[in-house]
């Protein structure tokens, strides 16, 4: 929103301010409804499947959507940053680690970025990695289970918008600083200083987090100092620029309050360019320091199925002194916001923001300038490249507010317009626009398939709207958002589907289903169940007392609970539900709810085991059910726990089909 | 509770799958709920082909036993109405193969075997999938022959 902020309040964007609320005020033209075409071109008959999965962040749900593509169909919600009491994440003794930080357990996120795993610059199913902008964190979902297996807290940086990008073979997932805040020593100053001491005492950080190949387990790799600038998107490169990684920035005028206007007074920004391979043989060789930065790391055990977390203390950080030759500034014009690659690596756009051109940097005259030293100064030791020099064009008429830059591979870059509400299609090689269409209402993000890889899909382009207001039923003050798909085979962009998801998405991803439907899993083999609470028949179930500490070890099969009848329970204890799901088939999970839970439900998947904290306060009858509907006696799996006064002789006992 | 039971019965869509063996040959024998007198005899599943047994195999049927409580014991008891049909003398009543074809097919069979549908209708819960193989199933056929009190003599154990 900051463009429409940034002019309302500069009384120079009035006129453009008053046309922007003109266009958004009024109900589509009638000539971009009713494609007739439209129809068959997004049907996907019933039991048939889309085409693409199609993965967006969620922004302040702190989760990912998921969305077939071409229907637009919402399939699935992955809890990645967010507490999710509807089945349990974050909430159950198998879950709830994944969301311990420094801080303690963070239990909501505003996830941004997607980017999924690529072998060779090209997406390969494996897994998607994506930002907590608001609590530093990168998390890494596994494509075949849809879950959230690994977090990892990146220590230095706040409001971390500029990340989680990809290198072409998954070697590193870049995660930055965007609000520049003061370092620990011996790097900075400490962390307790005046805010007005920004320019002398705050930091930026580039992090590079190393990826494991084979497990995709991440650690922090090392950090780079930077100035105190407003790190706010990035991108490696792919192919020939493969070994260089590319961010923007704003803030250049190094303000700490109003940023609104304080930060919008430069008719130049940067873009940030990092050889890594560099800078990774810097680490290696022992540059910077290391400094002490407590950082949470959480990882689903893949043994047992459990999240747990180790705390790590040091970080490598490397300054750019460390770097020379492996780090550069490129001018871009005003605050420059997306920054996008082109699928052979050469061309680096950048969205404008603030200007109305879409510059259009070449990877080749960028090592030229390199090589000729072709600089206009330098900011603490990172050289300023000519803006000139490393130009290839810029894309005039690329509407107003230019913010993301998408890639056909079909020579055509695509460009989303914030403010003037469009999509603007130009040529890659000359920067000739070529095709533009309106947008309902002011596009952040868009994507084309594949659009950030050596070989885009191309054939759909999704724009990923900020404003929804007109376009569909009303739902009171707050909607969902609304996205737009648009056929991008021919010459000419054709909308054919308005599709509203949840939350605020930042951006998305759109891989073929191919790569990810087939080896899904299915049901987890109770044979290799390795929970510790694991109950693997109804003759192992029990209930175990220790102390204030009750153990229940109950399993779920259709339609009962065993066991379904438990007394002995007191006021004061503890009890732990262990629950495990018997089933051994496709979408036969069974959910646990507890009258007066305070944490959450439960949904156990089959083959698997879930426990729950139950604290009961006072005495009385407790009934229990299953919250999915799993077979025509589902209303019948129900049972009872009988809850005594804390001082009460009731003996433990327990048991499904006889009396207590 | 039975009534929308049958209304998803009724809507569910049936797959189709062919079998190259024996009740392939029996396709032009097929009677009015378009099954042959295999299927109708034997199920419907993966074992297409009739079940030969012998004199009960201990070892097997120890095995079958250890199956039958780590999957099966949770809705069927040896001698008691549970959540499903009593087994003690299932293997009176049904070939060899139409129990493994329940056990390794059971939805197949509930919405498309007379015999299994009618229990269906009888029990109302719907048998679960646990995803077993045909060696397992085999064994636990094994158990409950040696369960039956109505032994045949030649089922008797060999060294018994």
């Amino acid at each position: 929103m900051s463009p429409l902020n940034y002019l309302k309040n500069s009384g120079v964007g009035a006129i453009i301010l008053a046309i922007v609320l003109i266009l958004s005020g009024c109900s589509s033209p009638k000539s971009e409804i009713g494609n007739e075409d439209a129809a068959g071109e997004i049907y996907v008959p019933p039991g048939k499947h889309d085409e693409f999965y199609s993965f967006m962040s969620g922004g302040w749900t702190g989760n990912i959507s998921v969305y077939g593509i071409p229907s637009g169909r919402h399939l699935y919600t992955i809890p990645v940053f967010s507490q999710t009491p509807t089945n349990g994440y974050g909430y159950t003794e198998e879950t709830k680690a994944m969301l311990n930080t420094s801080f303690g357990l963070v239990p909501w996120g505003d996830t941004h970025h997607i980017q999924p795993s690529k072998t060779n610059g090209d997406y390969d199913g494996r897994w998607i990695f994506i930002n907590d902008r608001n609590t530093p964190r990168i998390a890494r979902i596994d494509l075949k289970t849809f879950r959230t297996d690994e977090i990892i807290e990146i220590p230095n940086t706040a409001g971390q918008h500029s990340s989680a990008f990809v290198s072409s073979n998954t070697e590193y997932v870049s995660a930055n600083t965007e609000y520049s805040i003061p370092l620990p020593e011996p790097m900075g100053s400490g962390v307790d200083v005046p805010i007005a001491s920004y320019k002398k005492n705050f930091h930026g950080t580039i992090s590079l987090i190393k990826v494991d190949q084979k497990t995709g387990q991440m650690d922090i790799g090392f950090q780079i100092q930077v100035p105190p600038f407003d790190y706010d998107l990035g991108r490696f490169g792919l192919g020939v620029s493969k070994d260089w990684v590319f961010y923007t920035m704003y803030n250049t005028e190094q303000a700490h309050t109003l940023l609104e206007v304080n930060a919008s007074q430069n008719d130049k920004d940067f873009v940030l360019a990092v050889n890594w391979k560099k800078a990774e043989q810097a680490a290696a060789d022992g540059k910077g320091q290391l400094i002490s930065s407590p950082y949470v790391h959480n990882l689903r055990n893949p043994e047992t199925g459990i999240a747990e977390s180790e705390t790590k203390e040091q970080v490598r950080v490397l300054k750019p002194s460390d770097l020379q030759g492996a780090i550069y500034y490129m001018p871009a014009p005003k605050s420059p916001h997306g920054i996008n690659v082109s699928p052979d690596g050469e061309y680096i756009s950048e969205g404008g923001k603030l200007s109305t051109v879409v510059p259009v940097q070449s990877f080749t005259k960028m090592i030229n300038a390199i090589q000729n030293n072709d600089t206009t100064g330098s900011i603490q030791d990172i050289p300023i490249l000519k803006y000139e020099s490393v130009l290839a064009y810029e894309v005039k008429d690329a509407g107003l507010g230019p913010l993301h830059v998408e890639y056909d591979g079909e020579g055509h870059g695509y460009n989303s317009d914030f403010i003037s509400s469009e999509i603007v299609k130009w040529d890659l090689k000359t920067g000739k626009v070529l095709d533009r269409h309106p947008a309902y209402y002011s596009t952040g993000h868009l994507t084309v398939a594949g659009g950030d890889t050596r070989h885009p899909y191309g054939k759909y382009l999704i724009a990923l709207n900020k404003i929804t207001k007109d376009r569909y039923l009303p739902t009171g003050p707050e909607m969902f958002a609304g996205e737009q798909l648009f056929d991008i085979s021919g010459d000419k962009m054709k909308l054919i589907l308005d599709f509203p998801v949840e939350g605020e998405p930042h951006n998305g991803a759109e891989l073929p289903a191919s790569l990810i439907d087939t080896g899904q899993v299915q049901y987890f083999k109770l044979s290799e169940n390795r929970n510790p609470y694991v109950t693997r028949t109804e003759h192992d179930t029990k209930v175990v007392r220790d102390g204030k500490r009750v153990d229940v070890y109950m399993t779920a099969i259709r339609s009962h609970f065993t066991p379904d009848n438990i007394e002995g329970i007191k006021v004061g204890d503890t009890v732990y539900l262990h629950v495990t799901n018997l089933e051994q088939e496709w979408d036969i999970p069974h959910g646990f709810a507890l009258k007066g839970m305070l944490n959450s439900g439960m949904l156990i998947m089959p083959g698997e085991t879930r426990t729950n904290v139950w604290k009961p306060l006072s005495p009385g009858i407790y009934p229990f059910y299953c919250t999915d509907f799993c077979s025509a006696l589902h209303q019948e799996m129900q049972g009872y726990v009988r809850v005594s006064p804390e001082n009460s002789d009731v003996k433990l006992t327990y048991g499904t089909n006889k009396d207590l | 509770m039975i009534g929308f039971l049958w209304i998803v019965l009724i809507s569910w869509g049936c797959s189709s799958s062919s079998k190259k063996t024996s009740e392939e040959e029996q396709s032009q024998q097929r009677s009015e709920n378009g099954l042959t007198p295999f299927q109708l005899e034997n199920g419907i599943g993966p074992i297409t082909e009739a079940v030969e047994v012998g004199p009960i195999d201990t070892q097997m049927a120890t095995r079958g036993k250890e199956i039958f409580l780590n999957n099966c014991s949770s809705c069927h008891k040896i001698g008691e109405r549970y959540v499903g049909p009593d087994l003690q003398e299932v293997t009176s009543r049904r070939t060899p193969a139409y129990i493994m074809n329940m056990i390794l097919n059971p939805t197949g069979m509930t919405q498309k075997h007379p015999t299994a549908h009618k229990l269906l209708e009888n029990f109302a819960a719907q048998m679960a999938d646990l995803s077993l193989q045909k060696d397992q199933a085999r064994a636990i056929v094994e158990y409950l022959r040696s369960v039956n009190p109505d032994l045949e003599e030649n089922d008797l154990p060999k060294n018994n």
